[in-house]
């Protein structure tokens, strides 16, 4: 999903944009969507390729990313974000995959975006694990813990967009997708949502956006039989 | 030729040992597939396992019982969602217990480059807030002499064997690398003993200036093994096999489909060509 999206804004309002995937591809423009992060195609049309200490260190750490793109199994109210397991470490329910490169990318880019489908059991009152940082407890905690950025700016559901308080740093609807209602968004949250006063609603995509995307998908299609996936 | 090439099997019986700290690398990009049968093949059991990204060939490894422990920072069959036998052995402790020691991307790269710098420990601008280093004791914190800043510090890793597919070698053993390089160089350069299998070995590698090339004096055995990346890919050889990746999630998701496919196709044939055959895996010879 992240990669669709950061493509589909490489291929309509951002042209300039520099697509950074962490295995090492700066500058990618795939032609279609890769099925993992370090498939042919990002290294085939990308500025440079570098190695993976390199890609961590110079490029993340250095503070070179404006946005991280994330994805979580489970968010907070404070956009911390579980990858790890569902239930007890030690003897887990669900072992998800893990950390990956997102500890990093949520304490040094310089803002994060979180891209999750909103259900009860993807929004909970408390994480089973916090694999990455997001405003941690909230209010200035993120500031004085040493992670660097300003954390998540944006998460970004199926229901709407949910931003970060200016004080408090919870997370509260400040967009509604089209056709969606308040009380389905706080159905699907495992917290008392909170909503911000004059909520507004999500722009739907043009017919050039939604044409481009659909092409990018049907060329994916073809290339690989799937609508193509990030890690 | 020099001693140092040889077949795969010879190299895997000469340096990969019960009991030792053995990483295949290869980031999504030129995975040593056919090596990781080779050591499934012989039996090879209580290693721990290094790899930033188990996928397949460690859930295939761990579901065959060659580990005790894996040391890793990301688990999963990319764009295709759960490796099934990585996860019963964690979860349910089948086929044997499975001790973990998780890190994260950054961070695994960085101890491999602290290993191959033979500096003992890394540092990192990491882990904040996570609830990693609570259950990974490798995992502290150092304050910077200079600034006071708190920063991750973890522990190098040399790991007894490291071992990386890679496009080509020359007849000396010379081996060339293009595309994702990943973090195939400091693993190799960590480690005690390194093999590198390749898809051909040539006369000349026409290396450009800058390339990124293991010279063969810090390599151990270097084996030809054609598509021996795959269902990863060698950029300039052949694509990665999406159809078997999502294949596998059926094949592996029951111990006995698993166990039926690996005796059938790993352990029932002798090397990675006829492994290719039993498979069904056609030889792509066209250069992409």
């Amino acid at each position: 999903m992240p990669s669709a999206a950061a493509n589909l804004a490489r291929l309509t309002h951002a042209p300039g944009v520099v697509l950074i995937y962490e295995s090492g591809t700066i500058g990618a423009k795939p032609d279609v969507l890769p099925l993992s992060i370090g498939d042919g195609e990002l290294a085939e049309h990308a500025d440079t390729v570098v190695s993976i200490p390199e890609i961590f260190r110079y490029w993340l750490q250095g503070g070179r990313v404006d946005v991280g793109f994330l994805g979580a199994a489970q968010v907070d109210r404070f956009g911390n974000i579980n990858t790890t397991v569902i239930g007890d470490y030690a003897h887990p329910k669900v072992r998800l995959p893990g950390a990956g490169g997102a500890p990093e990318i949520a304490s040094n880019a310089k803002q994060t975006w979180i891209i999750i489908k909103q259900t009860k059991r993807s929004f909970v009152p408390k994480l089973d694990f916090m694999t990455s940082v997001g405003h941690l407890e909230g209010g200035d905690s993120r500031a004085r813990s040493g992670a660097r950025g300003a954390g998540p700016t944006a998460v970004i559901t199926d229901l709407g967009v949910l931003t970060p308080d200016p004080v408090t740093r919870e997370l509260t609807l400040t967009a509604i997708h089209p056709g969606i209602t308040v009380e389905q968004a706080k159905a699907a949250t495992g917290w008392e949502l909170k909503v911000a006063p004059t909520l507004a609603a999500t722009a739907p995509p043009t017919a050039a956006e939604l044409a481009t995307l659909r092409e990018l998908h049907a060329r994916t299609a073809r290339a690989h039989g799937t609508p193509g996936a990030t890690e | 030729m020099t001693a140092k090439i040889m077949p795969l099997a010879e190299a895997v019986a000469r340096h990969v040992k019960d009991g030792q700290t053995v990483a295949l690398e290869g980031f999504t990009h030129l995975i040593p597939f056919a090596a990781g049968h080779e050591v499934i093949r012989q039996a090879r059991k209580d290693l721990t396992l290094v790899r930033m990204t188990p996928d397949i060939i460690y859930d295939q490894m761990i579901g065959m019982g060659c580990a005790r422990a894996l040391v890793f920072s990301w688990g999963g069959n990319p764009g295709v969602g759960s490796i099934h036998r990585f996860r019963d052995a964690i979860e349910n402790g089948w086929p044997k217990p499975l001790a973990i020691q998780e890190h994260s991307h950054a961070d695994m790269a960085g101890r491999y480059q602290a290993g191959a710098s033979g500096l003992p420990f890394s540092v990192l601008r990491g882990y904040v807030g996570s609830d990693l280093p609570k259950h990974n004791p490798n995992i502290r914190s150092i304050e910077c002499p200079f600034t006071g800043e708190r920063l991750a510090a973890t522990p190098a890793i040399n790991p007894d064997v490291t071992v990386i597919h890679a496009q080509k070698a020359d007849r000396k053993g010379n081996v060339l690398i293009h595309g994702i390089v990943g973090i195939q160089k400091e693993a190799v350069l960590a480690a005690r003993a390194a093999i590198v299998t390749v898809e051909e070995i040539v006369d000349d590698l026409a290396a450009p200036m800058n390339a990124c090339l293991i010279p063969h004096w810090v390599l151990s055995a270097v084996c030809h093994v054609p598509m021996g990346a795959h269902p990863s890919y060698a950029h300039g050889y052949y694509g990665r096999d999406n159809a078997f990746c999502k294949a596998w999630d059926g094949i592996s998701k029951e111990r006995e489909t698993f166990l039926a496919w690996m005796q059938k196709h790993v352990m029932g044939t002798k090397d990675h060509a006829e492994f290719l055959r039993s498979a069904g895996i056609a030889m792509e010879t066209a250069r992409a």
